[in-house]
């Protein structure tokens, strides 16, 4: 189960000739694969295209009707692989997954596929995990589009030019037996709109027609001398080809005025921040009419040279607005004006900022810059002054509350205390945290999956092991023979550190093979140690996170044992946030029924607390954070569990091991009670009440004494 | 040019509900006339992080007169932004600081409660952030702002913050829709409908000021009345009066009114000297003299308030049986703490002993206060109380005491502002177990530095830097690095067990 379900959203993807959808724009791309006739779809999850990925599970019911296969693929060189079948065949067929991190798992099937070409459509969809939010590095799916010779689409940021987008993706493909990577940035993967929709298409080529009357053609097969042969079609055959359909069918836009002295290029996606930057400098209306001539590159590579040229023309200054680093375009854009002799200056990078998302605040600056000399811009009425900045605390991403990745680490905490620092190579996932506040535990990540093979190098004897971690996602995408494989066969003796949460938490809850739930559409329940034991683990030992008391043991174990090996420790803890998902109104469906419940929720005692916060420090938990010290002597404030607390016992665990504070009280709370219940609750206040009323008394005779109460 | 356009800006926390808010907003204005497009960063912000989400809507007939889409943008831009709604104080603060606060058009509706970031909370002191001076600015930069505690609406309706936020847009007026407009959409949606309803009106209501509330949390003593220590705190200066008023009720309360004597015949002794370092004084020393030992936490989990208090802290309904379990470690140290000093210090030192009582301390212990059994074993350790001040901890403590008093009081005649500084250090010492012997650690170097350079220039601003370096971190990186900085010999390993408080010589 994924963390968002779409199940009554993908209703929407029935939709016939001319009605409105209205949804998110992953859900639109979704309705646009169905409307172009597409036979099978795969990818891999990760921000922003999970959601098309979770779209696409709950939608299997639909998608078997139009005889669409789909599937959860177990990595993004999986999913590219999946393009083969458009290869020899006349099959449409679309992949996905984040960018840049997902085009460099999948850019070895992505190389071949696009080397020896396409006879149906294929549609790479890369959601673009690039500025405010980003969790990789900022790099660009360009270059990828570039290298292998793949045309890059990259349309406005609403619905109706995304669906476009789809359509006409597949039929360039198919015009110049190419691949082609649809590029959409992370807020136009999440934007709410509308658009027109169209009956969806049932292929006339099935799968079925493929798989039962096979061809062949090793020209496509790249191996000599077809390799070769290749790179002649690629640039004498394909790349004319897609020209001419980029031509004929105008993918690329002209907007605003036909004449003007100046005029502006720009990548599609970036259409809508650079209209608001021109409306606000009074340059153009709400409905993108422009005062300046714009060419809008809905497709940034190829580029299509007689349209640069015949846009530069007579003008006397154009700006390009690229988002990202290297500027690709605007090198190619100055070889091209070079090769023909064009001298109208082209300005980009030098105006805009090098670096970083270009946002509406990002180019009106630019904007500026650039039109000043063409007395266009008037900055003083356009820049209110800024105010002082307020001091306010970051907020960097952090574990869930409960969740049971935190124990893990207030475990190395602990090993660390005991045997002194060690190297500790991090993997990619919701793990990863660990190296911010509070835990501050971690060297480096190399890449999904890749945690285990990033202490490698450590493969030597010292008096300290490295401990490297792991998710169960990056451990079925690649982990398991990267790192683990690789360990047993080169003998290592170091430490590894399986999250099992039963999902693919970070991307959004998925299900793997280890996924402990059953799923009617895929096989689950593979247990890790399994695996790990196959491929020859001998030192493997499973622990459930919670037992903080057995996660500091078991690792403390793993890192001074004489036993001499690879060593597995299986970390296993549901993700919390599932869980609640799954728990939670079960729980609330019960107390309704009038069934007895229990729930479990922790308390600070705040007149016990120390104000010290060493329990935050090991924990970080959310719930547990600070109040008001209520003793008036004291100024810091006081731990408070606040009431999202799931009752997970972390803390209590915590107060144990590390020998904190007394003041950790887990608090069962009894709906419905039973008649015993209600019997031994009587007899115990009673008696305990009893007892306090005399203890209370003497301590207030004691206190009027004094002169006080 | 005619501005048609409404642009929205969210500024939430991962998981507050910003997404369920940003629905709404797009339900409500399809619904009335309005064409609506909204998007949101969700990524790694989803796990706790800070969130914006961005909404712009436009009138759809001016659409239909145009026959064509207007071009919307995917994120607020810098005073371009009409709402900016704020799930929490910093929240607000930093939409002021994104530039989509601004003076001539943003109103601002944003709750006041605070959600405490890592950095505030991981602190070993006060880490928190001053809110009066972000509340001060954020009216500064809005045209319009709606403030109030949104928090205390989620509690007191059971609802959701995005309900809260929702009643106070439309108490707002900014938006061109009625109120049955926005009770509509919350119907409309079909999940807690009653309680998502009951926070939109709060809120709502807050807004248009229809609700007053700010009652003065409760605090202070009750009265006092006339008796010999009450007296005596009357001979005082005037700004350590009511810090001695609660140190005697502390240490009446801990212990018993000789205990307190004690502390007042403690605090005479520095009547002679300057108003601020008696107040001072008079803090630390109650709380020192109230030491944290097993009999005061089994005292304070054995009191008839504690239940009223849990119960309303972990929202028990009226009635509801609960159970609390708990956790203790006791260490062998705070078994021989409670002991007669002779005794204590003597199997403190035995390794025998400790090796034989190690299977009772070795692990935590889970304790139900509710329970009979639990109840009892508490109150009688509780009542050790009568035996408390021939107790190793006592000797110990009152050791400790007794010789940072007596450094106060040599350094005072000749260097009073250090006297005053010293008479703060004791914030360092608190809790139990390894944070105790910590806390007691570095305040002992920072005391064994005064002593080693009571004649530098400087001392005075090395005490306090020192004392703000001991509270960074467990691990005392900076503390350490700072004594070194202030080339203090002697002082600047890890471990001052060896001869701590020999800096207060041999008496």
């Amino acid at each position: 189960m994924a963390e968002r379900s779409f199940k009554k959203e993908v209703e929407k993807l029935r939709l016939g000739d001319g009605e409105e959808f209205r949804g998110e724009g992953i859900l639109a791309v979704t309705k646009a694969l169905l409307q172009s006739g597409v036979s099978y779809v795969g990818g891999y999850q990760g921000s922003p295209i999970s959601h098309l990925m979770d779209v696409l599970a709950d939608a299997e019911d639909i998608m078997n009707e139009l005889n669409v296969h789909f599937e959860t693929s177990a990595s993004e060189a999986t999913a590219a692989a999946m393009l083969a079948a458009s290869v020899n065949y006349p099959l449409r067929g679309a992949v996905t997954w984040k960018s840049t991190v997902g085009t460099n798992v999948a850019s070895d099937a992505l190389a071949n596929v696009a080397s020896g070409g396409v006879t149906g459509g294929a549609l790479v969809i890369v959601g673009e995990d690039y500025g405010e939010g980003s969790s990789i590095m900022q790099e660009r799916s360009h270059a990828f589009a570039m290298k292998s010779q793949m045309w890059l689409l990259d349309p406005r940021p609403n619905l109706t030019s995304i669906v476009d987008a789809v359509e006409t993706g597949f039929e360039l493909s198919e015009a110049s037996n190419t691949p082609v990577m649809l590029e959409l940035r992370i807020r136009a993967c999440h934007v709410y709109g509308r658009f027109k929709a169209k009956n969806n298409k049932i292929p006339e080529f099935s799968l079925q027609d493929a798989m039962e009357n096979p061809t062949r053609d090793t020209s496509r097969i790249v191996l000599p001398p077809a390799n070769y042969l290749h790179e002649h079609e690629k640039l004498n055959e394909r790349w004319p080809a897609a020209v001419n359909f980029i031509k004929s069918n105008k993918l690329n836009e002209l907007m605003g005025p036909s004449e003007g002295d100046i005029g502006i290029i720009v990548q599609g996606g970036l259409f809508n921040s650079l209209i608001r930057a021109l409306e606000l400098l009074g340059l153009s209306n709400s409905f993108g009419d422009a005062d300046i001539p714009i060419y809008v590159m809905n497709v940034t590579y190829p580029v299509i040279n007689d349209e640069i040229l015949g846009f530069m023309d007579g003008k006397k200054a154009v700006l390009l607005v690229e988002e990202g680093h290297p500027n690709y375009i605007e090198q190619e854009l100055n070889t091209i004006l070079r090769q023909a002799g064009c001298d109208t200056p082209l300005y980009g990078k030098d105006m805009i900022t090098e670096i970083g998302e270009y946002t509406s605040d990002v180019i009106k600056s630019g904007l500026e810059k650039f039109l000043a000399p063409h007395g266009l811009s008037n900055t003083e009425k356009n820049n209110l002054p800024a105010a002082a900045a307020i001091d306010v605390p970051p907020r960097p991403a952090g574990f869930c509350t409960g969740c049971p990745e935190r124990p893990m680490f207030t475990a190395i905490q602990l090993v660390e205390k005991d045997i002194g620092p060690f190297h500790v190579s991090c993997d990619i996932g919701c793990h990863l945290f660990s190296i911010l506040p509070p835990f501050n535990i971690g060297n480096t990540t190399m890449g999904y999956g890749l945690g285990w093979a990033g202490a490698a190098a450590f493969n030597k004897k010292a008096e300290q092991r490295t401990l490297s971690i792991m998710g169960d996602g990056g451990f079925w995408h690649n982990g398991l023979t990267s790192g683990v494989g690789n360990a047993v066969f080169n003998k290592t003796d170091h430490v590894l550190m399986i999250v099992d949460n039963n999902y693919s938490a970070a991307t959004g809850g998925q299900n793997l093979l280890s996924s402990a739930g059953e799923h009617k559409k895929r096989s689950t329940q593979h247990d890790i140690a399994d695996a790990v034991k196959g491929i020859g683990v001998t030192w493997v030992k499973t622990v459930h996170t919670y037992d903080l008391v057995e996660m500091h043991k078991t690792l403390l174990e793993a890192m001074t044992t004489s036993i001499r090996g690879p060593k597995v420790i299986i970390a296993q803890g549901e993700c919390q946030l599932n869980r609640q998902r799954r728990v939670k109104p079960e729980f609330n469906r019960q107390v309704n029924a009038m069934k007895r419940m229990e729930r479990d929720r922790f308390y600070v005692d705040s007149d016990t607390c120390t104000g010290d916060h060493s329990c935050i420090r090991m924990s970080g938990c959310p719930s547990l954070t600070l109040k008001e010290n209520p003793d008036p002597l004291k100024s810091d404030p006081v731990a408070y569990v606040d009431n999202s607390c799931v009752g997970c016992g972390h803390c209590g665990e915590v107060a144990h091991a590390a020998v904190l504070c007394p003041s950790f009280s887990k608090v069962t709370l009894i709906y419905n009670p039973n008649g015993w219940d209600k019997f031994k609750d009587i007899i115990r206040s009673s008696f305990i009440g009893w007892i306090q009323v005399g203890a209370e008394n003497k301590r207030h005779q004691r206190l009027k004494k004094a002169g006080l109460a | 040019m005619r501005r048609s356009r409404i642009s929205i800006a969210i500024s939430a926390l991962g998981g507050q509900g910003g997404g369920v808010l940003s629905n709404w907003i797009v339900e409500l204005a399809e619904a009335n006339g309005y064409a609506a497009q909204y998007t949101a960063i969700a990524g790694v912000a989803q796990r706790t992080g800070s969130t914006i989400y961005a909404i712009e809507l436009f009138p759809q007939e001016l659409i239909e007169a145009e026959g064509r889409d207007p071009v919307l943008s995917l994120m607020p831009v810098k005073g371009d932004v009409d709402i900016c709604l704020a799930s929490e104080l910093m929240e607000a603060g930093r939409a002021v600081n994104r530039g989509i606060v601004t003076p001539d058009k943003t109103t601002l509706i944003a709750s006041d409660h605070r959600v405490y970031a890592i950095s505030e909370k991981e602190n070993m002191g006060d880490g928190r952030i001053e809110s009066n001076g972000v509340k001060d600015a954020i009216a500064k930069a809005a045209k319009k702002l709606v403030l109030f505690d949104m928090n205390a609406a989620v509690l007191k309706s059971s609802s959701v913050i995005s309900s809260v936020l929702f009643g106070a847009l439309a108490g707002s007026g900014t938006l061109p829709f009625e109120r049955v407009d926005y009770e509509q959409t919350i119907q409309n949606s079909g999940r807690a409908i009653e309680t998502n309803l009951a926070g939109f009106a709060l809120g709502y209501d807050n807004t248009r000021g229809a609700i007053s509330d700010n009652t003065e949390p409760e605090c202070g003593l009750g009265f006092t009345s006339a008796s010999a220590l009450m007296a005596q705190i009357e001979e005082l200066p005037d700004n350590a009066k009511i810090i001695a008023t609660y140190g005697v009720h502390r240490l009446v309360d801990y212990q018993d009114e000789q205990y307190a004597q004690l502390y007042l015949d403690r605090l005479a002794e520095f009547a002679d000297f300057s108003p601020e370092l008696v107040g001072n004084i008079s803090r630390y020393l109650a709380l020192w003299m109230g030491f944290e030992d097993v009999i005061r936490v089994a005292d304070l989990k054995t009191r008839a308030d504690r239940t009223v208090k849990i119960a309303d802290e972990i929202r028990a309904a009226d009635g509801q049986i609960w159970y609390g379990h708990d956790y203790f470690h006791p260490r062998y140290e705070e078994f021989t703490d409670i002991l007669p000093a002779s005794i204590g210090s003597a199997m403190a030192n035995s390794k025998m002993w400790e090796k034989l009582c190690s299977p009772l301390f070795n692990k935590g212990r889970i304790l139900r206060p509710k329970t009979i059994s639990g109840f009892l074993l508490l109150r009688f350790i509780a009542n050790l109380r009568f035996i408390r001040l021939k107790s190793l901890r006592y000797k110990t403590e009152n050791k400790r005491i007794m010789a940072w008093l007596a450094l106060i009081k040599k350094v005072a005649l000749d260097n009073p502002d250090l006297a005053i500084e010293l008479a703060q250090c004791p914030l360092l010492i608190k809790g139990y177990g390894d944070t105790h012997a910590k806390g007691i650690n570095r305040f002992s170097r920072i005391m064994a530095v005064a002593v080693q350079k009571r004649d530098d220039p400087e001392i005075v601003q090395i005490i306090a830097e020192l004392r703000d370096a001991a509270l960074l971190s467990d691990a005392g990186t900076e503390f350490n690095s700072s004594l070194k900085d202030h080339n203090t010999e002697g002082l600047t390993g890890d471990d001052a067990q060896e001869g701590e408080f020999s800096w207060a010589g041999s008496s």
